[in-house]
């Protein structure tokens, strides 16, 4: 929309105005995540911008708080032997993102498999109580994160589940669905039917015309659920809060208790981390999404 | 298939003699069951591991069997009296039996905790009174008060009468700031200790701004965006997206980094002289510090259905309303604006439901007087251990939010509900 030629004084005015405006609620919306990044590589346990930063002296900046990630927890820091191993066993911040991926990583497998059958059924015109199937499917999504978490702590310390890796991956994989079964339907709205006809006609069975025919197709839309999925279970931290045991603390769980006790810039070089991980996972979702549409012969917005 | 067979030289048949109706009706079926099937393995993994735990803890809220599993011969004893008269001996009698046993089984303390949260201060009398009932001896009531003056006090009984109840509405009682009497009638708490329903307002109060916030702020964004070239708006899209793909703790973490006192709004506030250095704002760990991190959290969810109904407005509306005399308002307000409100709809509801739910934020930057009524229920099910109150607070929290999502799949539908 741009300015036409014959535009009045006024709305020349606004039309600056309103760019202003914009730029403003952009900033607004961006700088948080952008001041961390500096931020992290204070060389003062301080959670501000020192002068020395602003006047860009090498010596206010430093990579301590990285370094912090992964000696903070080990048995000996300046041990020469067997840091690796050491790090890898006991530092805080390394058994949080292992535990972090591999709950991530279950609980993305069983949310994209059921899901993505689910959302096959759902988009069939024969399927029965459509509405209120999808509803309760979606709900996970929309029910309060505290009520899911008190319930799940209720119900799974009655069965055992509660403070095991298992219940927490549980707890992921349902609030994971939503996101694979909404992607993976946008997806097959526009999958063509008669394509599956065609395969029927040609004598490929129902389970051959799946993985030879549909699943390639919408296959850009499951992984981007899939990756919604994950980056909701790496994300989420109050059924965490409710069901995992200290030992299966995740990223997020160390994130809230370093705030809420000893808050030190380690987190920001934490957030940092995440920021980057979040850039590369939106870049990935991106790229499927152009290429599902050029695949369905839509021009790629 | 009565008419059927009265046309039955008319009816069309297939290869192997059955009515091609009926062939018809089984294929269909068997691909609803098809459907179905596929379907069915995610419907029974939500089932038993979101719905089934919900409904187990709402239940609580109005089931609980403390008092009645670990004392039955009391209970029963309580449940006859008719909450007025004076205690009687055979009620001491019961009573002093299942002391002893709670006692012996180790129970005492969980029914002392439940007494003591219909009637405050008597979980002692509970617990040391246990120790000695073995040694009573009859009468009983005399014992008792002999033990403890304060069994002398009906409304130690009457407590205990509540606590007896299985099935009670006192803890939904509770979640409205009223007490549930042992006479079976309802009356407020007194002033001090009104704390829910303001609790609930306040809820509500704080999704409401943060809805309204998101939806200046998403408005502007989301219209410059849809009217930008393709190439434009998807680069300025990142700059949505990208907060909308960052961690919710990254975002507070950045928040608290922004806000704080010796933060970096404050620093630039008093080096450009807005404040001076003594008296620099107190931004977070209060409402303040809530709204602007709520608001920032989830403006995108606002931001992305707004842009997609947007983009699908043909610039030519607003044209034509202009060929035919409007001006900029009226062609905006109108045309434009009207054809909007599907977006509104949509972004407002998704935001307002979001935040009336919100736990993380408020208990990280919400303070003393930012905390929302989730902080609450998270509070009782892991401090005090009231699960019952919380099952109950959760209960109105649930309906609430239950309410909204119909209304969102009336308005928007859920089929419609985009991501990215």
């Amino acid at each position: 929309m741009a300015l036409p030629i014959y535009a009045s004084t006024g709305e020349r005015i606004w039309y600056y105005t309103f760019r202003v405006i914009c730029a403003l609620i952009f900033i607004f919306l961006i700088t948080p995540i952008l001041i961390i990044i500096p931020l992290s590589f204070n060389a003062q346990p301080y959670f501000s911008i020192t002068e020395g930063m602003l006047r860009l002296d090498p010596e206010a900046y430093s990579l301590r708080w990285y370094a912090d990630i992964f000696r903070n927890g080990m048995a000996a820091p300046d041990a020469t032997e067997g840091w690796w191993a050491d790090m890898w066993a006991n530092a805080q911040w390394v058994r949080a993102m292992k535990n972090s991926f591999v709950i991530g990583f279950f609980a993305t497998l069983l949310a994209t498999g059921f899901g993505t059958l689910a959302a096959i059924g759902l988009s069939r015109s024969e399927m029965p109580y459509r509405g209120l199937i999808m509803s309760i499917l979606i709900s996970p999504m929309i029910v309060p994160l505290v009520i899911t978490a008190a319930g799940m702590f209720y119900f799974y310390s009655q069965i055992g589940l509660s403070q095991t890796k298992f219940g927490v991956i549980l707890a992921h994989a349902a609030l994971g669905t939503p996101f694979v079964i909404i992607t993976v339907t946008a997806t097959l709205v526009g999958f063509d039917k008669s394509l599956v006809r065609a395969a029927a006609s040609m004598g490929a069975d129902p389970v051959r015309t799946f993985f030879k025919i549909q699943m390639p197709l919408i296959l850009p839309g499951v992984i981007s659920g899939g990756l919604f999925a994950f980056i909701t279970s790496f994300d989420e931290v109050v059924a965490v809060l409710f069901l995992a045991s200290p030992e299966d603390r995740t990223i997020p769980r160390q994130m809230f208790s370093g705030i809420r006790e000893q808050i030190s810039p380690t987190i920001l070089a934490v957030a940092t981390i995440l920021v980057i991980i979040s850039i590369g996972l939106l870049t990935m979702v991106e790229i499927l999404r152009r290429r599902s549409e050029r695949m369905r012969g839509l021009t790629p917005s | 298939m009565a008419d059927m067979t009265a046309l039955d030289s008319g009816v069309m048949m297939a290869a192997d003699g059955t009515p091609l109706k009926k062939k018809l009706k089984q294929a269909l079926f068997l691909s609803r069951v098809r459907a179905f099937a596929l379907v069915a393995p995610l419907l029974l993994f939500i089932l038993a591991s979101f719905i089934v735990p919900i409904v187990m803890l709402l239940w609580q809220g109005v089931h609980n069997d403390t008092y009645t599993k670990n004392m039955p011969l009391s209970a029963k004893a309580l449940y006859e009296w008719d909450g007025q008269s004076d205690p009687t001996e055979s009620m001491a009698e019961a009573l002093v039996a299942d002391l002893v046993v709670a006692r012996d089984n180790k129970t005492i303390g969980r029914v002392a905790t439940r007494v003591n949260r219909e009637y405050s201060g008597t979980r002692s009398l509970f617990t040391k009174s246990a120790r000695s009932a073995a040694k009573m001896e009859a009468p009983f009531l005399e014992a008792l008060i002999d033990k403890d003056k304060d069994w002398a006090d009906i409304e130690v009984w009457k407590a205990m009468k509540i606590a007896s109840k299985s099935y009670t509405p006192a803890f939904y009682a509770a979640a409205v700031d009223m007490t549930y009497n042992a006479d079976g009638s309802f009356e407020r708490v007194e002033e001090q200790g009104r704390i829910y329903v303001k609790l609930f307002l306040r809820t509500f109060m704080v999704s409401l701004v943060v809805t309204l916030a998101c939806f200046v702020l998403g408005f502007p964004v989301a219209y410059l965006l849809s009217t930008l070239p393709m190439r434009t708006s998807n680069l300025l899209m990142i700059l949505v997206l990208l907060p909308f793909w960052t961690s919710l703790l990254v975002r507070t973490t950045a928040w608290i980094a922004m806000l704080q006192s010796q933060g970096i709004l404050n620093n630039i506030f008093v080096a450009v002289g807005i404040t001076s250095d003594d008296a620099r704002f107190s931004l977070i760990y209060n409402m303040t510090g809530t709204l602007i991190a709520m608001t920032h959290i989830l403006l995108p969810f606002m931001i992305l259905p707004l842009y997609s109904v947007m983009r699908g407005i043909s610039p030519s509306y607003v044209r034509a309303a202009k060929s035919l005399g409007a001006t900029n308002w009226t062609a905006f307000w109108r045309v434009y604006f009207p054809a909007t409100i599907p977006g509104i709809g949509a972004g407002a509801l998704l935001v307002f439901i979001l935040s009336i739910g919100y736990y993380i934020t408020p208990a990280l930057v919400g303070g003393q007087n930012g905390t929302l009524i989730s902080n609450f229920i998270a509070d009782h099910m892991q401090k005090t251990l009231n699960w019952s109150l919380a099952a109950a607070l959760g209960g109105l929290l649930l309906a609430s939010v239950l309410i909204l999502y119909w209304i969102y799949d009336k308005v928007v539908g859920i089929d419609n509900m985009k991501l990215g």
